[in-house]
């Protein structure tokens, strides 16, 4: 049977196919739908941990437990899990390993752009890199057969592109694996210096084997073509490549990205005129061909930056432009904004109005630096907003004007050992936890503090306020707050900023998207009562506008949009919005 | 046969993934190699959202580049200029005339262009501008203005009729499948 299917969707296929027991992961777009379709499977436990160290660790136990287990992250996520990655490669396995990393060339939802690849030949550990959703379920498939010959967990690398495009998919049985025996063995998994020494040979003897294996591996495909001109890619590039060149090119497709074989390579490009690399972001493929000698086109010519197209190859090796129609007009931008509604509101615009340094984390609430509310100073990476609060507050002596913001999953991601930090180290710093009870930003996905499963069973309640309270944060300093209210959220806000022992204020109201929030009727504006002041317009809902009408300027709300949250009434001073 | 390619661009939130897999659908039940790719994550915060459909015998990339699109299906008028680059010389522009202001158009930033549907109409574009929203809410909800937008795209998708029609009922949700054929069958009615 054939099903269209999204890349991710087909990765969690070839997990049930290939008889996986046991996922967890960490959401981060856009890699988060694989654990998600992946528990659609009743045969298949699947979970999400609190961060990818632990969803890395929590499979990595599974595998050595005898169980074929699997982690997916996005690309950020493996430099959290990257410390038991280096050393996974050490011990082996047991039950197949995979970990699922998809990058994000163009960071169409990313703080960066790294390049994945380098983990695999620094780990030195395998990695796949399939192009379209039906090599997805074949890679993740045969990846675990592979990952228990060689003793090695396998990396799989996806881009954007593969997580999200979709395609026809032919779908297989479930192979029934039983889990193997579990014997200890401390010489090769107890990770101390003796044994590492031993086992650091056995890591470089798998990888050449592996690259023996590159040679003539199912994963790696030449195309040859009755011309002079050669290309080698990988991933959805080569998707790209038959675009432009179809079968004007011979092709090397490399499915296996690490290690690459030098024999396959040489192969390949004997008697070629023209070599072309084409591959995103950093020049991995193209450094090792140019090491064997080979003069190539490649980052001389193509970006190392965004993401690449068949449109991008014709420019860049064609000099070839799209014919193309515009208007004259000016088109403005369409950033992505917080829904009408949405519990963060309040909160920055409160933050706003009072002035104050805010040290901004990664979730929905990162849109609080959007005009008009501009309400954050910094966004490093998940985490980074309560640590590196304290080292500003620490040089600077600001604590009574600067405060942290965090939300529930990100707090419980890496949020817990800044806040430690702060009261271990006498640090007085305000910390604010924006808890809507989701992780919304990746999708609405559940974590330790919502209660519920992945596969939506119900979890043992988890209190906010014990954990800060446990880390050291004094009770009277731990503050519940609706910010809906935005009276009571400022002079909460005012108090904790004065006081000179850590705080948090949690401020709490779940997310506008969930189901069993209450969608309250819109407001509408009584234009005889609004001035057109524009004060409304200072929270940014995006159901709210100015328009012009034969009494002047006045505000609207587009009943569609509005969800009746009554923040615009609490900014307008004229009674003007009505239920 | 050359791939057909088809976009389909809107604002977060406003159903163009289940248009997309609907045309996904379509094609596959009539026997062509697809690929469909979307956009998650940030971008669907209320922000400018593009789908690429791509049709034919054998399809290799899953995006649709400038000057290669057959037909853009577009959710809101800034979003038909926004993406009007991508469109083919010759092709079609199907748009609801729903307009959802943009931030910076909402704080004053920016201002939205007036008369869009004319403008690209001077350009001797094919363009085929109906309120869907109002199709839709005559045949049971408003909700089902995608599934409109499909109907009066029906004539340039390239599907056969009852191929596109057997795709709404297979993809839209049990309880809405009424609806939705009828705001296909309105739609589809007025192109003729
Ligand atoms: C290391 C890492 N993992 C995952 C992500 C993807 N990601 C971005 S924000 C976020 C969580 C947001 O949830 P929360 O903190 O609850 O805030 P909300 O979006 O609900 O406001 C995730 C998982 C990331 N950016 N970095
Ligand atoms: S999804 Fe929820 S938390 Fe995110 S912006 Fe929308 S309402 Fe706010
Ligand atoms: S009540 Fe006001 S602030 Fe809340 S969603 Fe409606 S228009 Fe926006």
């Amino acid at each position: 049977m054939k099903k269209i299917m999204l890349g991710n969707e087909a990765v969690a296929r070839g997990l049930y196919e290939a008889g996986v027991h046991f996922i967890s992961s960490y959401p981060g777009t856009p890699s988060t739908e694989i654990t998600e379709f992946a528990a659609k499977y009743d045969e298949m436990y699947a979970e999400w941990a609190p961060n990818e160290k632990v969803a890395f660790e929590a499979a990595y136990g599974a595998a050595i437990g005898g169980g074929r287990a699997f982690c997916a992250m996005k690309h950020v996520g493996l430099n959290v899990a990257a410390d038991p990655l280096f050393v996974s490669g050490y011990t082996g396995i047991n039950g197949g390993f995979v970990i699922g990393v998809a990058d994000d060339p163009g960071m169409h939802s990313s703080q960066n752009e790294q390049d994945s690849r380098h983990y695999a030949i620094a780990a030195k550990l395998p990695m796949v890199e399939p192009c379209d959703s039906r090599e997805c379920k074949e890679f993740a498939a045969m990846a675990y057969e592979y990952s228990e010959k060689f003793d090695t967990p396998f990396i799989l690398r996806l881009t954007t592109r593969v997580s999200h495009s979709s395609a026809p998919v032919e779908l297989c049985e479930r192979k029934n694996v039983p889990v193997r025996d579990y014997e200890k063995n401390i010489a090769k998994n107890v990770m101390m210096p003796a044994n590492a020494k031993k086992r650091h040979v056995v890591v470089e003897e798998h990888l050449r084997q592996l690259t023996e294996f590159a040679y003539d591996c199912p994963f790696n495909k030449i195309e040859k073509n009755d011309t002079t001109l050669g290309i080698i890619t990988a991933g959805n590039c080569y998707n790209y490549a038959k675009e432009v060149f179809g079968e004007g090119a011979s092709y090397l497709k490399l499915g296996l990205v690490n290690p690459l074989s030098e024999k396959l390579i040489r192969e390949f490009c004997r008697g070629l005129e023209q070599i072309i690399v084409i591959e995103e972001l950093d020049s991995v493929i193209e450094d090792f061909v140019r090491k064997l000698g080979y003069d190539v086109v490649g980052k001389n010519v193509l970006p190392n930056i965004g993401e690449f197209s068949q449109d991008l190859l014709r420019k860049y090796l064609l000099g070839e432009e799209a014919d193309s129609s515009m208007i004259a007009d000016e088109i403005p931008p369409r950033p992505p904004v917080l829904c009408p509604g949405c519990p963060h509101r309040g909160t920055f615009y409160t933050l706003k109005k009072l002035g104050v340094t805010v040290y901004g984390d990664i979730g929905c609430y990162t849109l609080g630096a959007v005009a008009p509310l501009g309400a954050m100073d910094t966004t490093l990476c998940m985490g980074a907003s309560i640590s590196a609060l304290h080292g500003f507050n620490k040089v600077r002596g600001e604590e009574g004007k600067s405060v942290a913001v965090i939300g529930d999953s990100t707090f419980m991601h890496s949020g817990m050992t800044g806040l430690v930090n702060i009261v271990y180290n006498g640090g007085f710093s305000t910390v604010l936890i924006l808890d809507n009870s989701i992780t919304g930003m990746t999708g609405h996905q559940e974590n330790p503090l919502t209660g519920k499963t992945l596969k939506g069973d119900a979890a043992p309640y988890i209190s906010l306020e014990d954990i800060c309270a446990a880390l050291g944060v004094a009770r009277e300093h731990i503050r519940v707050v609706d910010p809906a209210d935005m009276k009571l959220l400022e002079t909460t806000i005012k108090e904790e900023l004065e006081s000179d022992v850590p705080s948090v204020i949690i401020c709490r109201r779940p997310c506008a998207l969930l189901k069993g929030v209450e969608r309250k009727p819109a407001l509408s504006v009584d234009t005889d009562k609004c001035r057109g002041c524009k004060s409304c317009m200072k929270i940014g809902c995006p159901a709210i506008s100015m328009i012009e009408t034969e009494k002047g300027k006045k505000a609207v709300v587009d009943p569609a949009m509005c969800v009746g949250c009554g923040l615009c009434e609490s900014m307008c001073a004229f009674d003007a919005f009505v239920k | 046969m050359n791939t057909k390619n088809i976009m389909i661009v809107g604002v977060g939130g406003q159903g163009s993934l289940l248009a997309s897999r609907i045309l996904g659908a379509a094609a596959m039940n009539a026997g062509y190699d697809v690929k469909v790719s979307e956009v998650h994550g940030m971008s669907q915060r209320g922000g400018s959202v593009v789908t690429y459909v791509r049709y034919g015998e054998s399809v290799a990339s899953p995006v649709i580049c400038e000057g290669e699109a057959d037909v853009i299906l577009s959710f809101e008028k800034l979003e038909a200029a926004r993406w009007l680059p991508y469109l083919k010389i010759g092709g079609t522009i199907v748009t609801n005339v729903q307009q959802i202001n943009p931030m910076p158009v909402i704080i004053g930033a920016a201002s939205y262009p007036d008369e869009i549907v004319e403008k690209i109409k001077a350009l001797c574009v094919d363009i085929i501008a109906e309120d869907a929203q109002a199709m839709a809410k005559e045949a049971g909800s408003e909700k089902a203005a995608n599934v409109a937008l499909i109907g009066l795209a029906s004539h340039v998708l390239g599907f056969d009729r009852n191929v596109l029609r057997a795709a709404v009922e297979a993809c839209v949700p049990a309880k809405a499948k009424e609806v939705n054929l009828r705001a296909f069958d309105k739609a589809q009615e007025k192109i003729g």
